[in-house]
């Protein structure tokens, strides 16, 4: 990957020289060197977290739905790592996995499993009595209330948990600049690191994380109007 | 799961015949041979050496106070809950012979909150059995239609969710659910329980239209005694601890309840409840003499009940039966009760 360019206040325009609040100059001239690719890493970061942590905290969910007594020491153990503060828990890693993408992917993926696993047990146990009644009544098997009945009406709790997880992990990660060049976090990282903190940088990055969070979140909310007619009415 | 055979208990039609719920489909013969069933850390049973058996095409009314047992009768039977003693069978086959999603595939089952997937619209609500057993898209989709025409919602209604229905609609496709694969035996557990009066009433005068039509076994659980009477072609009369009290038709156990505890049950207007039984259509009348003819006009459809009430209203003693311009003749009050004590089974 390119080095990011930090800003030397002997060049550029006199916005930049003078550190105005916001000079669409600069982002203009390093989009591609360091905003384009900061926000392709941060999107690359997030997708490997949500993805890792849905298909992990799908299958302990599942596994804790049919053995109900494991949901408890799930619940709590993922509620502990919760309450680790992210940097601490990037420092406690690096000496095990390193100043890697492994490190920050470990930690990315604890979170969001924290968030999901709870919301898609939830989801898994919403089907009503009466409606699991009328279920067995009617001779669906496990297997077959699990797939025709309680995934499906599980649907809304897990679009639900995956918003959450999507919009912490985009802010989450911006934490890991602290140990990778990486994601919209580096260029924050580099501009609090001058002299004067550079404010452009700043609040462009910044910028592009909240949008991209906003971003990914409507699209989750339009995939649940797809998904879920039946809860629209 | 999906074998053509697994349509119904026993033999239930195959999978490959035509459109399906063809009016006087089998109905199935149900016998409870001394079943027991206890709940664990309970000292009285819950069903006590229960001993009854119900004709084929029988509407048969389990009823009971609360405690009595008549639900856990009634999933006894698909197997929701397991019995410890005897044997229930169905067209002399133990409900413990097949395997049990197999059993409960070919029964149809309806309850008071319906359970209807609410992430399913009404066609494919009505489409779960059939799926199950492996119908062809074209046979559902004819089946779901007649269904719904038969249980009286419009065809357009098939595409809408439950959540857009009302309580009467959602328990009206909770009837065409059920019925979806024809089945024998239809298993209904307070069905109107949660509706208001009006559309109770409604949807009990169309399950005996639908039940006249379709002439399936019918189990019904109830704790309405009124509804029990209106509704059963045979009660059975459930008390404390899983004991059937009396098993006999409306008639005969309002002219003759086994104990004080049926007679209480029932209510000290059993009198007036025997005559709701019958209406003008179903006794002799006198003939009609110009001079003295009543004033107070009422068709033959009214029931006996009714008609007493009416002459109390208009301080007569006698009615004309009337349908249309046809005189039919003359109901006196005095006639009343010599109807009740031609007694029962009539």
């Amino acid at each position: 990957m390119s080095g990011p360019v930090i800003p030397k206040f002997g060049e550029g325009s006199s916005c930049v020289r003078g550190d105005h609040t916001f000079c669409p100059g600069w982002v203009r001239d390093h989009w591609n060197d360091t905003l384009g690719p900061a926000l392709v890493q941060h999107i690359e970061l997030t997708a490997i977290a949500v993805g890792i942590g849905f298909v992990l905290a799908f299958v302990l969910a599942l596994v804790a739905h049919r053995l109900r007594v494991l949901e408890q020491p799930f619940g709590i153990f993922s509620a502990l790592l919760y309450t680790i503060p992210s940097l601490a828990l990037f420092q406690l890693l690096v000496p095990f996995t390193g100043l890697t993408v492994t490190t920050v992917e470990i930690a990315l993926v604890s979170y969001t499993l924290v968030i999901l696993f709870p919301n898609i047990v939830a989801g898994l146990r919403s089907a009503p009595p009466d409606v699991l009644e009328a279920a067995r009544g009617m001779g669906l098997t496990q297997r077959q209330l699990l797939t025709r009945v309680e995934l499906p009406m599980a649907v809304p709790a897990i679009i639900g948990g995956l918003r959450i997880a999507v919009v912490s992990t985009i802010s989450i990660a911006t934490i890991a600049a602290f140990l990778l060049p990486q994601g919209l976090g580096y260029p924050i990282f580099v501009a609090l690191k001058e002299p004067t903190p550079f404010k452009t940088e700043i609040y462009s990055a910044g910028a592009l994380a909240v949008g991209l969070a906003i971003t990914c979140d409507l699209a989750l909310v339009a995939l649940r109007r797809v998904l879920v007619p039946w809860n629209r009415v | 799961m999906s074998s053509p055979a697994a349509a119904g208990v026993g033999a239930t039609e195959p999978a490959k015949s035509g459109g399906g719920g063809s009016p006087g489909a089998r109905a199935a013969q149900i016998r409870f041979e001394h079943v027991t069933k206890r709940y664990p850390g309970r000292e009285q049973p819950a069903i006590a050496d229960l001993t009854f058996e119900i004709p084929a095409g029988t509407f048969c009314v389990l009823v009971g106070p609360s405690g009595g047992g008549k639900t856990t009768a009634l999933k006894l039977v698909n197997r929701l809950i397991p019995f410890d003693s005897g044997d229930i069978t169905i067209d002399g086959r133990s409900v413990r012979d097949l395997p049990v999603v197999e059993l409960r595939r070919g029964i149809g089952y309806v309850i008071q909150q319906v359970g209807l997937f609410p992430h399913m619209t009404v066609g494919e609500n009505i489409a779960t059995v059939p799926s199950l057993v492996g119908w062809d898209k074209a046979r559902t989709r004819a089946r779901t239609l007649e269904l719904l025409e038969l249980v009286g919602l419009e065809t357009g209604d098939a595409s809408r969710y439950p959540a857009q229905l009302s309580g009467g609609q959602r328990q009206r496709v909770g009837l065409a659910r059920a019925l979806a694969v024809n089945p024998p035996l239809l298993l209904m557990d307070e069905p109107f329980g949660a509706l208001d009066p009006i559309t109770r009433l409604r949807l009990q005068t169309e399950l005996r239209r639908l039940h006249r039509e379709v002439g399936k076994t019918v189990i019904f659980v109830t704790h309405d005694i009124d509804e029990a009477i209106t509704m059963g072609d045979r009660i059975a009369i459930l008390r404390q601890g899983g004991v059937l009290a009396q098993y006999d038709t409306p008639d005969a156990i309002l002219a003759h309840p086994a104990d004080e505890f049926v007679a209480q049950f029932i209510g000290e207007d059993r009198a007036l409840r025997r005559l709701a039984l019958r209406t003008l259509a179903d006794v002799k009348l006198q003939p009609n003499v110009a001079e003295i003819e009543p004033q107070t006009r009422v068709p033959s459809s009214t029931t006996i009940r009714n008609a007493v009430s009416l002459m109390l209203e208009n301080d007569t003693d006698a009615l004309l039966v009337v349908d249309g311009d046809n005189v039919r003749g003359v109901f006196h009050l005095n006639d009343a009760g010599a109807i009740l004590d031609a007694g029962a089974g009539t």
